[in-house]
């Protein structure tokens, strides 16, 4: 059972890692004006601060820490290489982060938000360094926010935990993409209809397609986190928070 | 019930969700939704002008898979050693 199981995960992330050829969901190189640009970035900033200084104070106290959140990386690596089709005929990609804010807090995953966004702009032209602000604040920073808050807020009812993991991450993913539409839309406000119809328009190029993937995401973090609980249960590894 | 009976019904829920689309939508491009957000902005302003450009392009689309395929390499492996080293740990408790 285990090994199928393992097998299964294999050939479905092989079958998922053959990307297309397409750009990914990020705010693009120079789209954002000079000025939203700075904002985002000044806004970002202290929350990796405090993400470097949350890792730094985990790595010290946890002898679990630094394997959990090897695993919470690996787990962003992926699911954020994996562009996924949509209902609405595009292609779109999972951020991953709702594990990590789940077991670790938000701020860390502004961290390795930023390692992974970093890694995009630089070698894939996907994202960029002028946007990588407004990406470290919709992926690394309101995205687990959510994440975490939900789970925190839901973790107390007797709410099955699976399914508290699938709400916190799903509705992270989501959050993440509401961020950025609304990013563009700030910048981008519509002549005619203003704010609120460029927000529309982008809500519904970013945010419909992410539906079905924030879908997605929520079942592979529900996947982990079962795992997770099931080693925990055994004594294998200690985890506090969930 | 069992964390591998939950996990594996949750694995094939993933499939049909992902499969859905290709199968119903078939004649569609699925193209990156940046692209589409690319257009939306040009139709709001089109006289915007991107300030950057990209550092670093990969020439094709074989070098950009090439790339992704290594982000997903880093993490997969990450991952797999990660829960392989969880699983060995499980069977020493296990026999304790």
């Amino acid at each position: 059972m285990k090994n199928i199981k393992y097998l299964g995960l294999s050939v479905f992330l092989l079958l998922l890692s053959t990307p297309s050829i397409s750009h990914g969901m990020h705010i693009m190189e120079g789209f954002l004006p000079a000025k939203w640009a700075i904002f985002w970035a000044v806004l970002a900033l202290p929350f990796l601060i405090l993400g470097l200084k949350n890792i730094n104070k985990l790595f010290k106290e946890d002898v679990n820490a630094k394997v959990l959140l090897g695993l919470a990386g690996g787990f962003v690596f992926v699911l954020s290489a994996l562009k996924i089709p949509s209902v609405t005929g595009s292609c779109s990609h999972p951020t991953g982060v709702g594990l990590g804010a789940i077991l670790f807090g938000p701020t860390v995953m502004t961290v390795i938000g930023t390692i992974v966004l970093l890694f995009q702009a630089l070698l894939l032209a996907h994202g960029g360094l002028t946007t990588l602000g407004a990406n470290i604040f919709s992926m690394g920073i309101v995205g687990p926010i959510i994440s975490y808050g939900i789970f925190k807020g839901l973790k107390k009812t007797n709410m099955n935990r699976t399914y508290v993991t699938f709400l916190a991450a799903a509705l992270g993913n989501l959050a993440t993409y509401c961020i950025t539409a609304t990013q563009l839309a700030i910048a981008f406000p519509d002549p005619a209809s203003g704010l609120v119809g460029s927000l529309m328009k982008f809500l519904t190029v970013f945010a419909v397609t992410q539906i079905p993937l924030a879908i997605v995401e929520g079942l592979l973090t529900a996947i982990v986190y079962n795992l997770l609980i099931e080693y925990k249960e055994k004594g294998v590894i200690s985890i506090e928070n969930i | 019930m069992k964390t591998s009976k939950t996990n594996l019904i949750l694995f094939l829920l993933i499939i049909v969700i992902v499969l859905v689309p290709l199968i119903f939508m078939g004649d569609s491009e699925f193209g990156g939704a940046d692209g589409e957000a690319e257009g939306v902005i040009l139709d709001i302003n089109p006289d915007y002008e991107p300030w950057a450009e990209p550092i670093l392009e990969p020439p094709s689309g074989e070098i950009e898979s090439l790339l992704f395929s290594v982000q997903v390499a880093i993490g997969a492996g990450t991952i797999g050693y990660i829960l392989g080293m969880f699983r060995e740990k499980k069977k020493v408790v296990d026999n304790r």
